[in-house]
């Protein structure tokens, strides 16, 4: 059993100037498990690729809610949740290939999941069409000192 | 101002300030038109020593200004990225486009 030992949930407008504060929210909360920089700096990249995707492709022209639940588990792996209820995606697996998008327009480079696959440990996509998305990542944390 | 524009020997300079997401890579979208459409420069380069975040967007907000480049033949490079920022640029493969440090950047 892993064991959880600090929680923190929040739900946020899916307005575009949301995507700093909701990366400076899972800043702060990992802060307490004493991240370098660079790991500080993989979690915002990661959270902002993925309150990214809900604005631009879950709820596209309309404004939503977006979910984001951050755990601390075993005191040392940070675990964060971003989720929408959007118009979900038809084909996941084609949507995580680097340079896929569906939203040339808005200059997407369809890079959002693989920033998330490269900047955290693990990373898993559920989605549903017309139900939403629900993006899950882990991120360990070396223990320092 | 999150970008601003000056002109050398060798094109456009957009100095960037702050961070690149989402939301503000669209006004600094809109500024960089603005310049280069008024200015058809054959170089434009991307200062990036003052940009503090980055995520896909700025990959996006430099491919973007790379394709209107092109209709008169210009070429985008990028300048002076933080570690983190090039961290982002090889990921997306556009390490090629960073001038070297030392180098001339014609």
């Amino acid at each position: 059993m892993r064991n959880i030992t600090n929680y923190m949930k929040i739900t946020l407008a899916g307005y575009s100037r949301n995507e700093s504060l909701a990366r400076m929210c899972a800043a702060a909360f990992a802060s307490q498990l004493d991240p370098t920089v660079e790991e500080i700096n993989d979690i915002k990249a990661a959270v902002s690729e993925a309150v990214t995707n809900c604005i631009v492709h879950g709820y596209r022209d309309t404004i939503g809610d977006i979910d984001m639940t951050l755990r601390i588990i075993d005191d040392d792996t940070l675990y964060i949740k971003i989720s929408d209820r959007g118009v979900g995606i038809e084909d996941v697996e084609q949507a995580m290939q680097p340079m896929f998008t569906t939203a040339p327009d808005e200059e997407r480079a369809g890079l959002g999941f693989a920033v998330m696959e490269s900047f955290t440990d693990d990373l898993r996509v559920h989605s549903r069409v017309g139900k939403g998305t629900t993006v899950t990542m882990l991120k360990q944390i070396q223990r320092r000192g | 101002m999150p970008i601003e524009f000056t002109y050398d020997k060798n094109g456009l300079t957009a100095a960037i300030s702050g961070e690149i997401d989402h939301h503000s890579a669209a006004e600094m979208r809109i500024m960089t038109d603005g310049e280069i459409e008024r200015s058809m420069p054959r170089t434009l380069t991307f200062d990036m020593s003052g940009v503090t975040f980055m995520d896909s967007s700025g990959v996006g907000l430099i491919l973007g200004r790379a394709r209107e480049m092109k209709q008169w033949g210009g070429k985008v490079r990028i300048a002076k990225p933080s570690e983190r920022v090039g961290k982002m640029l090889k990921l997306s493969g556009l390490s090629p486009l960073i001038i070297k440090e030392g180098a001339k950047n014609a």
